[in-house]
């Protein structure tokens, strides 16, 4: 790059040394904004390093005066049952996923490539249910699900969201786009539909399925709503859920455990986001080459 | 497995209010290579479709060798097609795109699992078999050594072998293929009707071959069916289309340049030729000759039974061996386009652009106001005088 300057490069060049004032003011913009975001989660970060006393001084420190190291971390994983929490919010996020994948995926399917009676008014339905929040079902679904005793359990936890409609609106945009032929030319191969869906069509849609599950396990991870209503017993809190009553219980004196605690649960999520990061862009460049 | 004669019995197809394909009929014989040839639009893919299963028509038949297969579903109709946009799978390698056929067919649903399939016990022999045919497939059309790639990282040409191979692995009755060489560039295009001609000899299957340009419809077969608005309006050898079009539309696809076409009010007052000629041109019809049939050397202006118009010489294009003249006929206004031997042309002579062009009245096509072919007793049948230039 560096080598053989020409005449097409010297422009460019002549052009940089004016200062690109839009650029800045972007920048700037953005800066603020990303401290904004991440300034709760500094402070969080920031709290559980330093003692309590140090919370409540009239001057406000970047730094922990006294750094009290891993100390918080340790209280927090041997006092409460973070771990616990943790496991549940994996199995609970997860289980969602994969019943949001396997029933999305089929139901995106149909309304992207099969001509049926009907299809259009399905569509519209499920572009209206995008509307409806989990609060207005929340009420039946706490009385059914109390009539058949499944109160207070992961399936409890779980079961309103196992159809996702955002799933559904998302994977039909994107299986909408998947060539004709290549489903005509598996037909004739010999391939079933269902095998068609899952071999062929679903691997060219792998972007649109790891944004879906980022959104997803966000979602429910950080989901106190419904947890809140359904679960009672410890052993199966999710993580906000748990930071909530442990927060309550042990309200007070010990703020740096519970900002440990509070980065323990996050962690997982942000690690979440790096992975998916890196296989969204596997994801497109497999698309981008096709 | 043995070639099979397709038959198409009155096929319709209908989107709504539209009419795609009206009472397409088709008959092509065991180990034949029939060339489907028209614009585009006129509905070849959506006839393909219905063959192949992948479409219902409206109404109408598809015969297998003498059965109606319209029950069958795409997979038990031992039928493979070759799109034009390949349509390979795009995240698996060209081994696996060619195997996929045989995969489906050979293994059982269980052993086709990813990565769990491999385990099972008593396939090894038939994944090796697999394996085998692959690579004898992919030498017969040369993409050994493209086998771990993937589609994306091919060539046009190369993924082209790769659909080719992925069809020819079954082993089909019937090949079926849609313009399968549009997307090639025009050198690869020539080479590649060569290959595909050649593995018709040597598969002996039955092609049907889907084309918009009539040089590769031209070239390729023995016989050439012409499609127009959605039906087969003529079937026959690229000698017969060119020489003995049934309908004028078939006459105008057919043949580079375009054929004449006159009104019959101009022909009959042109002078010479058969006296009869006015007579036999009473009622309205489109009279059409082909370029080369115009004559325009001294010895034709000299023959009395010949049609002689004074012309000017309004544009010429040198084709190399030919040489393309565009005349217009002083008296009328006519448009005449007329193709002589760069030779000829030479020895032309035309003092201020003017000369005469002759036509002989047998080499006038006749078609009613319908573009139906007509015949005109006194007109002596074209085809006997063998105009030998096609294409
Ligand atoms: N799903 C459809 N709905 C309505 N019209 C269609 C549909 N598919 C194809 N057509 C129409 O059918 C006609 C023939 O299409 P096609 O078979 O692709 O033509 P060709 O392959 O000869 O270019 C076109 O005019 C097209 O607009
Ligand atoms: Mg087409």
């Amino acid at each position: 790059m560096a080598a053989a300057p020409n005449h097409r490069a010297s422009p460019r060049r002549a052009s940089r040394r004016r200062l690109p004032w839009g650029q800045i003011g972007t920048h700037l913009v953005l800066l603020l904004l990303a401290v904004l975001f991440l300034f709760p989660f500094y402070v969080m970060l920031v709290t559980s390093f330093r003692s309590p006393s140090e919370l409540f001084t009239p001057e406000f420190h970047l730094l922990p005066q006294e750094f009290t190291g891993l100390k918080y971390y340790i209280e927090s994983i041997t006092t409460s049952p973070v771990l616990t929490f943790m496991k549940n919010g994996v199995i609970i996020a997860l289980g969602i996923l994969v019943m949001q994948i396997l029933t999305a995926i089929p139901c995106a399917y149909a309304l992207a490539k099969f001509e049926f009676r009907g299809r259009n008014l399905l569509l519209a339905l499920v572009i209206f249910a995008l509307t409806v929040p989990i609060q207005v079902p929340a009420l039946p679904l706490y009385l059914g699900l109390n009539a058949l005793g499944l109160l207070d359990s992961y399936f409890a936890a779980m079961v309103p969201f196992f159809l996702s409609v955002f799933a559904i609106f998302l994977f039909r945009q994107s299986f909408k786009s998947y060539p004709d032929e290549i489903i005509q030319a598996a037909r004739l191969d010999g391939l079933s539909e269902w095998a068609i869906l899952w071999r062929i069509v679903v691997p060219g849609s792998i972007p649109a399925i790891a944004a879906f599950a980022v959104f997803s396990i966000t979602t429910h991870w950080n989901d106190l709503y419904w947890p809140l209503i359904v679960i009672r017993s410890n052993e199966l809190m999710t993580p906000p859920l748990g930071l909530a009553t442990f927060a309550d219980v042990e309200s007070g004196e010990n703020y740096g455990a519970l900002m440990a605690t509070a980065t323990i649960l996050t962690a997982p999520l942000m690690l979440v986001f790096m992975l998916a990061q890196r296989q969204f862009v596997r994801g497109v460049t497999m698309t981008g080459v096709k | 497995m043995m070639s099979a004669g397709v038959e198409l019995d009155r096929i319709e197809k209908t989107y709504g209010a539209t009419t795609t394909l009206r009472a397409a009929t088709l008959d092509v014989k065991p180990g034949e290579f029939m060339t489907l040839v028209g614009p585009s639009g006129c509905g070849k893919s959506t006839l393909l479709r219905i063959i192949a299963g992948l479409l219902p028509q409206t109404s109408g038949e598809v015969h297998i060798d003498g059965a109606s297969i319209d029950h069958l579903p795409p997979r038990e109709r031992d039928i493979a097609m070759v799109f034009q946009s390949y349509a390979l799978y795009p995240h698996m390698s060209v081994a696996e795109n060619v195997a996929t056929p045989l995969k489906v067919r050979r293994l059982s649903r269980m052993a086709r699992l990813p990565a769990l399939g491999r385990l099972l016990p008593g396939q090894a022999r038939t994944r090796r078999e697999i394996t085998d045919e692959v690579r004898r497939v992919a030498d017969l059309v040369e993409i050994g050594p493209l086998l771990e790639r993937k589609p994306a990282a091919l060539s046009g040409g190369q993924r082209q072998r790769v659909a080719l191979a992925r069809a020819i692995i079954r082993d089909p009755r019937v090949f079926l293929m849609d313009e399968p060489l549009s997307n090639l560039d025009a050198r690869l295009r020539v080479t590649m009707r060569a290959e595909i001609t050649a593995l018709h000899r040597r598969l002996g299957a039955t092609f049907i071959y889907v084309t918009h340009d009539q040089t590769e419809a031209m070239t390729m077969s023995s016989r050439v069916a012409v499609m127009m608005d959605g039906t087969i309006i003529q079937c026959s050898t690229p000698q017969g289309l060119y020489e003995a079009p049934e309908d004028l539309r078939v006459a105008r696809f057919i043949g580079s340049p375009e054929i004449n076409v006159v009104a019959s009010d101009t022909v009959a007052g042109w002078e010479g030729g058969n006296t009869r000629l006015g007579q036999l041109l009473q009622r309205p019809l489109h009279i059409a000759f082909r370029p080369e049939a115009v004559r325009l050397s001294a010895e034709s202006a000299a023959q009395t039974d010949m049609l002689h118009l004074s012309c000017h010489i309004e544009r010429t294009e040198r084709l190399g061996h030919d040489v393309l003249l565009f005349l217009r006929v002083l008296a009328d206004g006519a448009g005449v386009t007329a193709r002589i031997p760069a030779a000829d042309f030479a020895r032309l002579d035309a003092p201020g652009g003017v000369l005469t062009a002759s036509l002989h009245p047998a080499d006038l096509l006749a078609f009613g106001p319908d573009g139906k072919r007509v015949a005109l007793p006194g007109l002596a049948a074209a085809t006997n005088r063998g105009l030998s230039h096609v294409g």
